[in-house]
């Protein structure tokens, strides 16, 4: 639904180049929510901009719903009107909502079917049945000010939807919320991702968003992407850093002699059998559990565990073995990252 | 002077300067509002972003405003008889004075645009909205309290210097201060005559503000 190839965004101011995005190739399947994660500065703010091209790409392609955009761009800065018409079938919602505060719920809903050119009756009612779906029917009078950050954001989802988008894009659309509302918004969004069979790429710093709502994700840094897929296989893949930061484990060994600290990823089925306590049985051997983070990623149970077991290497190996036979993914930490984890992650 | 023979001479004072500030008021607006719009819209990073009309636009704009005022009417004059076929007179004296308040209002609309939120602008945009959807459903619209102060404040400055205008013989209370409470020692003319101004001005600043109370009033509930 939406793909880019080699997506690349410079900027140049006083003779200095900032690289933006550096060779962005992502691909949206139809009906997915996918995530985009990063810290601040990592390019996700510009990469969704190239989407709809309110930011020219300085090199490569956009493609939504099978439509070039980069192709109907044309020259020069100002948006010509195929640009414009592709822009309206695609629906946007940001951090800090952007409604004008000079119109009502209903004028802000209003605006781009205004756009659209539709008529004034038929305007008011596609404004009040968005404003049914998000929950907002009763305050279709009120003014932006009125209204408490979730609605105005509700706000915010009713206007993209009023060109009867398949893509919704959502610029950091909870970062300004307080966890509740951000769970109810996420919600919202989750259903017309599911009722309207809407396709919703969403760029946030928020692990807890994507554990939430996300089927695929991407992690970038420094303009680049460096890992993307499905979340699930994501977690299922050794040595992901998604899997990391979204499951950050903390804690390090405290005893001595030889132990052996390991990683467990739990997903798919694995993670409802009750592994470990089997491990401890069939093996005679006491687990220390540093650290875990265990949660609910689209209905499923993942997470992952760290884990002590007595011994050195070659008096582990059998156990080691035990659990990936049970379909569970192990990791030995680099003992090195053990403890930066424990003064940065842990940190954080 | 008596007040019967002050009173004929005030209102046509009066009627005269409400006059000249009025259509005045008009040229300036006609004029200001696209050009400060447009000192926006084609700032770097504006959605007509070009810098060499900015800077020649913002030139022209400072040129008008660092003439003082009675030097541009005087300078002027050569103009405004071309234009309304005399230099002496109220109709005459609206030439200057729209020309002196054009880049004064410009400067004022351009601040109030440019206070909107550059965020409104991007998601108009993004709904596929083109230059003159940004300008007439969110530039101005959003900008419209501060337009109003704006404009409260050029009748204001235009009422000022239609006073000034009564020293080239533009008619109004500027003239009728000079001609009586000036050169003929009418000390007590003159006190009317600055009543008179001080009571439009602020009729003029109270109603500004009433408007501006009013369009707030409903933004910041």
């Amino acid at each position: 639904m939406i793909t880019t190839t080699d997506l690349t965004k410079v900027y140049r101011s006083r003779g200095r180049e900032v690289v933006a995005l550096d060779g962005v190739s992502i691909h949206v399947r139809p009906g997915e929510v996918y995530g985009v994660i990063g810290r601040s500065g990592a390019g996700k703010s510009t990469l969704i901009r190239c989407l709809n091209l309110l930011e020219r790409p300085t090199s490569g392609t956009v493609t939504v719903d099978g439509l070039d955009l980069t192709a109907l761009a044309g020259r020069g800065n100002r948006a010509g009107r195929p640009l414009r018409r592709a822009r309206g079938g695609i629906g946007m919602i940001f951090q800090h909502f952007n409604l004008l505060s000079s119109r009502t719920v209903r004028g802000n809903v209003e605006l781009p079917l205004e756009i659209l050119g539709l008529g004034r009756r038929e305007r008011a009612r596609k404004a009040l049945d968005l404003l049914d779906l998000v929950g907002l029917a009763d305050k279709a009078r009120a003014y932006p000010a009125q209204l408490s950050g979730g609605q105005k954001q509700r706000v915010g989802i009713a206007r993209a939807l009023a060109g009867d988008p398949k893509v919704l894009l959502s610029d950091e659309a909870t970062s300004a919320l307080d966890p509740e509302t951000t769970r109810s918004v996420l919600g919202l969004l989750r259903d017309l991702n599911r009722d309207l069979g809407l396709t919703v790429l969403l760029i946030t710093h928020e692990m807890d968003v994507v554990k939430a709502v996300c089927d695929s994700a991407a992690l970038m840094e420094h303009g680049r992407v460096i890992e993307s897929g499905a979340v699930s296989d994501l977690l299922a893949t050794p040595g992901s850093r998604l899997a990391r930061e979204l499951f950050p484990l903390g804690g390090g060994s405290e005893n001595d002699g030889p132990t052996t600290v390991a990683d467990i990823t739990f997903h798919g089925d694995s993670a409802a059998r009750p592994v470990i306590s089997r491990l401890a049985r069939t093996h005679g051997i006491d687990i220390s559990i540093l650290g875990a983070a265990m949660d609910t990623v689209g209905g499923r149970q993942v997470g992952r565990m760290r884990v002590e077991l007595p011994g050195g290497p070659d008096q582990t190996a059998a156990a080691l073995a035990f659990l990936r036979e049970q379909g569970l993914t192990v990791e030995i930490p680099d003992p090195g990252t053990l403890t930066e984890r424990l003064t940065g992650e842990g940190a954080r | 002077m008596t007040w019967s023979e002050m009173r004929p001479l005030l209102e046509q004072g009066t009627i005269d300067t409400l006059y000249m500030v009025a259509w005045s008021t008009v040229y300036a607006v006609l004029g200001g509002l696209p050009i400060g719009v447009l000192l926006v819209l084609t700032d770097r990073g504006g959605p007509l972003g070009n810098v060499i009309a900015n800077k020649l636009l913002g030139v022209v704009v400072n040129i008008g405003r660092s003439l003082p005022f009675i030097i541009l009417m005087v300078a002027l004059i050569p103009f405004t008889r071309y234009v309304v076929g005399t230099a002496v007179g109220p109709t005459a004296a609206v030439v200057p004075l729209a020309i002196g308040a054009i880049p004064f209002f410009a400067r004022l609309v351009e601040t109030a645009v440019r206070e909107v939120d550059r965020g409104l602008v991007e998601a108009v945009q993004a709904m596929g909205g083109g230059t003159w959807t940004v300008v007439l459903k969110v530039l101005l619209p959003q900008a419209l309290p501060s337009l109003v102060a704006g404009l409260t404040t050029t009748v204001i400055a235009l009422i000022g210097y239609s006073a000034m205008a009564g020293a080239v013989g533009g008619g109004g209370l500027g003239t009728l201060a000079l001609t009586y409470g000036y050169q003929r020692f009418e000390d007590g003319f003159m006190l009317v005559t600055v009543v008179v101004l001080i009571v439009i001005v602020t009729a003029v600043q109270l109603l500004g503000d009433g408007v501006v109370r009013l369009l707030h009033r409903r933004e910041r509930a």
